[in-house]
């Protein structure tokens, strides 16, 4: 299974990134081989508009099954839904840390947004 | 001759320059009110409407069976209203600015467009002034598509004033666009002169001719003056601060018809535009 962390930085020790469309980094961890890539959020932080929707869909392209984020709105929530994959919430923690979370089952799946568009 | 009234900050006093321009002014002469978000010049003239139209902005329908996922429209998208995932194109409408690149990039045709109403443009008549301006549908968050429709009904004979919207930014030079002459709202305070410094970037940028009138000018400070001097802009008129004209305001009232005697100044402020206006001087 393939899970992004939205993170602050390049590395499992960073912090995660609350926001998702706008998050820095997206760290991405392969359960089944414990390989780890990063890829930089370019394109979110300058995006005029539609941050969480291009951030959907890149996660989408890097085949991830699972997001951990802070936070999630109505589109960025509507495309990973489209794209089928799932939305896991997370309070502060390093990047590791959230990981160890979720495989321990400590984190929940949400079914909706959390927040409003432009939180 | 096509003369626009714009603000850097709001509340200037825009709709009672345009308004009570138009009403002082020799006819054919249209008030286009393109403040789409909250237009209010038709308080005050109480123009007879007639018309009645929808506006739609053109946004992409995808037809999936058609589509072959290469994403060459979400990328081109700058707006990311189109996410292209494996399973399925997502159109967002709502980010969707209507500029057509996508459905001219797809590669299999898989592209049409459908009418996505943002609001509603509605025109009519109130004395000898004609009168257009659009709403914008609560929620909506693109105002230019529809303040270059309000644009369109302009009257190519006479006179066409234009309520902008305030601020500088897309709307507001979508609104300015095209115009003749610019007439920058301000007050004389330093909210009013931060504003109006930017504005007047905003004018200039655009080489657009313009001048300032400072609203209540005796309710402030000298600055304001002060920059339009040093910068060379012609202050076309300063309005005094005047009891009567707020009374006429919050009933809705022409500031001319509640206050006569203000009908010369704003004659003179006229006739200043017209003399300003390039290829016109001296007219």
């Amino acid at each position: 299974m393939k899970i992004v962390v939205t993170s602050q930085g390049g590395s499992l020790e960073s912090p995660v990134d609350m926001r998702f469309g706008r998050a820095a980094w997206f760290v991405l961890y392969d359960s089944d081989t414990g390989g780890l890539e990063v890829h930089e959020n370019t394109s979110g932080a300058g995006a005029s508009q539609g941050a969480g929707v291009q951030a959907a869909e890149r996660i989408s392209q890097l085949g991830a099954d699972v997001v951990i984020t802070g936070h999630c709105g109505p589109k960025a929530f509507r495309t990973l839904r489209a794209a089928g994959i799932r939305v896991a919430l997370c309070s502060e923690g390093t990047v590791a840390e959230v990981l160890d979370r979720f495989k321990s089952g400590g984190l929940e799946f949400t079914e909706t947004p959390d927040v409003e568009g432009h939180w | 001759m096509i003369v626009a009234v714009a603000s850097g900050k709001g509340g200037t006093g825009k709709t009672t320059i345009a308004v009570n321009m138009a009403l002082c002014m020799p006819p054919p002469v249209t008030l286009l009110d393109c403040d789409v978000e909250e237009p209010n010049c038709a308080i005050f003239l109480k123009p007879d409407m007639r018309q009645r139209e929808e506006c739609c902005l053109q946004v992409p329908v995808i037809d999936e069976a058609a589509c072959n996922r290469c994403g060459d429209c979400s990328s081109f998208c700058q707006f990311h209203a189109i996410a292209m995932l494996r399973q399925k194109p997502l159109v967002f409408p709502e980010l969707c600015h209507g500029c057509g690149g996508c459905l001219k990039l797809c590669p299999t045709g898989a592209i049409t467009e459908r009418g996505h109403v943002i609001g509603v443009i509605e025109s009519g008549a109130s004395g000898g002034i004609e009168f257009v301006h659009g709403r914008l549908d609560p929620g909506r968050a693109l105002s230019p598509p529809l303040i270059r429709a309000v644009k369109r009904r302009a009257d190519s004979r006479g006179t066409t004033i234009i309520d902008c919207p305030p601020g500088t930014s897309c709307p507001v030079i979508t609104a300015v666009r095209g115009s003749d002459f610019v007439v920058l709202v301000t007050e004389p305070t330093p909210f009013g002169l931060h504003d109006l410094v930017l504005a007047v970037q905003t004018m200039r940028t655009l080489g657009l001719p313009f001048g300032v009138i400072i609203n209540r000018a005796d309710a402030g400070d000298e600055r304001t003056a002060d920059y339009c001097r040093r910068e060379g802009i012609p202050v076309l008129l300063e309005l005094p601060d005047d009891r009567r004209v707020a009374v006429a305001y919050s009933q809705g009232l022409p500031a001319v018809e509640a206050v006569p005697e203000l009908r010369p100044a704003f004659e003179r402020l006229i006739g200043k535009i017209a003399g300003l206006v390039p290829g016109r001087r001296g007219a």
